[in-house]
């Protein structure tokens, strides 16, 4: 049952082959069983999920179940689930039950779906490795030496490793694509706005933005249907009705028009994903897709720029975790300077406090200028390079991380050469863009990933052209020795 | 040497909506501590916040009112500080791009002159929470029933001269957004806040002297008693060889004193940046003008309309405008006077002003309503009571006994106006004072008021004093 799909499990779930409480069922046990080695849960919520069930169940008979309803899902603990423990991967909130759901939550809970726990992720959603949680490491499933990115490395993991047909994550540099590249399944971050950023614990809020996980780009679709939407709480979001993301799903892809940004073929690039992602074009073209090479001349700027923006929003949005309200708070503290300083001195990680300072010296008066405004200066040059470039290509494609997934440790004490994983999957943040991976092929045995990165709110694009190339691969049904 | 003091206020107007700026709690004062503070208002991790649109309203209203630019698109930024009482670690205020910008009001200071103070931004802001240090034993305790609460902060130019044009300003300000009905103007419950800039220079010196910030003056006198010691303080400074020194100073009510609180080196660095939560805030020429259409009228052409229509002086126009109320109440006694406005003016500004002076009540919690005291007028201006007799019938309205026309009946105050009767009376008074008529015919005319003044008591006041002065002219002729 582990191996079916989404899309599988709600056409077995409909005609009675199982319960949602059986398949609920199933999916605990695995967890149980093998995620002790892989640490990609936070907290598994089996009482709330196996009562969920049973309300999907009742759904179900009754006729008024959707595509997700009875469907276990993982969700990423950036998310606000009511009465559950909302770490977000710190020190800083593991005593933090969120009072209330996230619109993403809410959502998911409207459609049915079963959240059977909450996936370890880096520090607040600070990392590209799953290194920097509060929780541990989370391994990949392809190899329990490697990392499986980040920062939303626990919700790829169980997707990889059959634990759940799907999940949630937050991309605000990456988090989605990178892991999803380097554990072997399909990610989607939206475009900015497409989905509410209600609830959902902000990192850098003008670049954050959730999207889901699964094996298929058909399950993906499913997903990001019931996430997507104007919400009235969250002011960025657009005031749009979601598209119709599976209706497209196999519309010809013949003619599509794919652009090869230069800057991402060059220095850096391993080789093995090079020979991946060529192949992978190969497919394309012979889908009927023409392919030619384009330039974003100021791609060089993105990591830079990103290392201003996102850090200088961070500082500001970590601020509310002062041990006042919520969340840890030192042992009896001096005065109230003592009290800030030791709750967030012993209550944030390193990499988190490293941003943290970064971002509060390019804020700091006398550096606005210099940093923080020719930062979003950067952002409009490489949000117009974009711009040109759809003016004569459908889709960009690419690699989604510079190499497949590195060893454990390999990049921790390396920050630079750690910001560099995301040097593909940052500009498009910038950008407010959507962009996707798919499993592309293998380098050394270990994935990798194609990065599609489309218009603004053309999610449904990306998707026919995954789905068509989905049709012709088999990557994305490779699965991990060990999660047979 | 003399010396000439420059003020600049800061005004804090809280905004009288019914929910916060960016929340839907409600923003009633007095509540039991935290229950008016939800999740946002907390700033519980993942919230977000939303603009309440009626703030936009009302702060376009402000701007319209005071000649100001309304700017078509203005940005909430981040003002990043810890405080305990600062829920988020930042408080969200606009920065670099406020919405309303250079205006000006004019203020009266004294029957002939006019002085223009320019008012250099209103920004739209929100409050932080409040900490209370008694009664939790060596702890502080938050009350964030207040964070969230719309503000609009008002920023005058260092315009004015002295302590007087300052409370001049701030009372202008005060009544005009409760004219507009933007804040209830409650000092008390701190609505209403006030921060003042100020410095002094030797007279005719182009250049500003170095500044100080009075903090926590929230009344009129302490505004007045603040900068005056200031001023003073500043200028023995100067005068002993020393330097101001630029910081915020708090005011003590108590031992009427500016007292340091911090300097510029120990001021934050708020690390200002759009809040990327928000889009700014656009206002386009249609919004404007849906806001015109429902602008009340202003005081300036309140005051100019009672001139014109009822013939007042600037002075007595000027005081019956100052609050919304007064203006109100005014023009409802004047209507069922049957349009007799200087009179009306007179009572209301007179008897009445004393009245409820002495008693310390508003003129909205007034025991003589408008319509009762343009009823008792309109028995003035027909000649049933004379004015005199009017203060008793005025008594009687205060005290809850009926309407003008009941009190004058029951009480048989009616004026005397029938000749004979009068005649009669007059007859008696100059029968019963030979002397005093001896004295008048003799070029004593002095005592033609002594024959007044017993006809006036043999009638207990009611006869009609004019009619008494021409027949006892005629008669005592004769």
């Amino acid at each position: 049952m582990h191996h079916k799909t989404l899309v599988e499990l709600s056409a077995g779930l409909r005609q009675g082959e199982y319960s949602s409480e059986e398949l609920t069922r199933t999916c605990l046990d695995r967890v149980a069983l093998l995620d002790k080695q892989l640490n990609s849960f936070i907290t598994v919520t089996e009482e709330l999920a196996l009562q969920a069930a049973r309300e999907a169940d009742a759904r179900i008979r009754s006729g008024e179940a959707g595509p997700l309803t009875g469907i276990p899902y993982a969700h990423k603990d950036i998310f606000c689930t009511r009465g559950v423990k909302t770490s977000c991967g710190s020190r800083m909130l593991d005593n933090f039950i969120a009072p209330y759901d996230a619109t993403v939550t809410q959502r998911l809970n409207d459609a049915g779906a079963v959240m059977i726990g909450k996936t370890n992720m880096d520090e607040f959603a600070m990392g590209s490795s799953n290194e920097t949680s509060f929780y541990g490491l989370v391994t990949n499933p392809w190899d329990s030496e490697t990392v499986p990115g980040g920062s939303s490395g626990g919700s790829a993991a169980a997707v990889a490793a059959r634990l759940v047909p799907v999940s949630t994550g937050t991309d605000t540099g990456g988090s989605i694509r990178q892991p999803a590249a380097l554990c072997g399944i399909t990610g989607l971050k939206p475009t900015y706005g497409r989905v509410s950023r209600y609830g959902m614990i902000a990192f850098a809020s003008s670049l954050d933005q959730a999207g889901p996980f699964a094996r298929t780009a058909e399950d993906v679709a499913l997903m990001l249907g019931a996430m997507a939407g104007f919400d009235p709480r969250d002011s960025t979001s657009v005031e749009r009705p979601p598209d119709d993301y599976t209706g497209g799903l196999n519309k010809s892809i013949k003619g599509l028009k794919i652009g090869l940004p230069e800057q991402y073929f060059g220095e850096g690039l391993d080789s093995g994903v090079t020979a991946a992602v060529e192949a992978a074009l190969d497919e394309y073209r012979k889908l009927g897709a023409v392919i030619t090479e384009i330039s974003l001349p100021n791609s060089q700027l993105a990591v830079p720029a990103y290392y201003v923006v996102a850090p200088a929003e961070c500082s500001s949005n970590l601020s509310r975790f002062d041990g006042v309200r919520f969340g840890y708070r030192a042992e009896v503290p001096a005065d109230l300077e003592d009290l800030y300083k030791r709750s967030r001195g012993e209550g944030f990680g390193a990499e988190v406090k490293r941003r943290i300072m970064i971002g509060t010296y390019a804020l700091s008066a006398g550096y606005y200028d210099a940093y923080y405004l020719k930062a979003q200066q950067v952002r409009r040059l490489i949000r117009e390079d974009f711009m040109r470039a759809f003016e004569q290509v459908d889709v960009i494609m690419g690699p989604t991380s510079p190499s497949a997934a590195f060893r454990v440790g390999e990049k921790s004490d390396d920050p630079v050469t750690m910001y560099l994983s995301d040097i593909y999957t940052i500009a498009v943040n910038l950008a407010g863009l959507p962009g996707m991976s798919i499993p592309a092929g293998f380098t050394a045995d270990m994935p990798v990933g194609l990065q599609l990165i489309g218009n603004y709110f053309e999610e449904a694009h990306l998707l026919n052209a995954a789905h068509r190339y989905q049709q012709v691969t088999d990557w994305h049904n490779r699965v991990p020795q060990g999660y047979e | 040497m003399d010396w000439e003091t420059v003020i600049g206020l800061e005004i804090h107007a809280q905004l009288a909506t019914r929910s916060k700026i960016f929340s839907g709690a409600s923003t009633r004062y007095g509540a039991e501590p935290n229950t008016q503070a939800c999740a946002v208002d907390l700033g519980l991790p993942g919230v977000l916040p939303v603009l309440n649109e009626e703030v936009v309203r009302m702060a376009v209203k402000f701007g319209l009112a005071t000649h100001s630019t309304v700017a078509p698109r203005s940005v909430f930024a981040r003002k990043n500080y810890f405080y305990p009482d600062l829920p988020k670690g930042y408080q969200i205020s606009q920065y670099e791009l406020p919405i309303v910008h250079d205006g000006y009001l004019d203020i009266e200071l004294d029957e002939d002159t006019v002085k223009r103070i320019g008012i250099t931004r209103a920004h739209l802001e929100e409050d932080a929470g409040k900490s209370l240090h008694e009664d939790f034993h060596g702890m502080t305790g938050i009350d964030l029933n207040r964070a969230g609460t719309p503000l609009l902060e008002i920023v005058s130019e260092p315009d004015m001269r002295s302590a007087k044009e300052a409370i001049a300003y701030m009372k202008k300000i005060h009544s005009l957004v409760r004219y507009l009905g933007i804040c209830d103007g409650n000092m008390q419950e701190g609505s209403f806040r006030c921060d003042a800039n100020v410095s002094v220079r030797p007279k005719g010196q182009e250049a500003f002297g170095t500044r100080t910030e009075l903090k926590n003056i929230n009344s009129f006198r302490f505004v007045e008693q603040a900068i005056n010691y200031e001023v003073e303080r500043q200028i023995a400074v100067l005068e002993s060889g020393g330097t101001v020194v630029q910081e915020t100073r708090l005011f003590d009510a108590d031992r009427h004193e500016t007292r340091p609180m911090r300097t510029k080196e120990e001021a934050n660095d708020y690390r200002y940046f759009p809040d990327p939560d928000l889009l700014p805030v656009e206002i386009d020429q249609a919004f404007i003008a849906e806001v015109t259409l429902s602008l009340p009228e202003l005081p300036d052409v309140k005051k100019q309309r009672f001139m014109d229509d009822f013939g007042l002086s600037a002075y007595d126009a000027g005081v019956l405008t100052a609050t919304r109320e007064l203006g109100d109440y005014f023009e409802t006694v004047v209507e069922s006077s049957g349009g007799q406005g200087k009179l009306s003016a007179n009572w209301v500004m007179g008897e009445l002003s004393g009245a409820l002076n002495k008693a310390g009540l508003e003129i909205d919690a007034s025991p003589v309503s408008a319509g009762a005291l343009g009823g008792m007028l309109r028995r003035i201006e027909d000649g049933t009571i004379s004015g005199k007799i009017a203060k008793q019938v005025f008594e009687a309205l205060w005290a809850g006994e009926g309407t003008a026309d009941e009190i004058i009946e029951s009480q048989g105050l009616k004026q005397i106006t029938d000749s004979s009767a009068i005649e009669g009376i007059i007859r008696e008074v100059l029968e019963n004072s030979p002397t005093q008529v001896e004295q008048y015919r003799n070029g004593q005319e002095k005592v033609f008021g002594y024959f007044v003044g017993q006809v006036m008591k043999a009638t207990q006041g009611k006869a009609n004093p004019k009619q008494v002065n021409e027949l006892l002219k005629k008669m005592i002729n004769d």
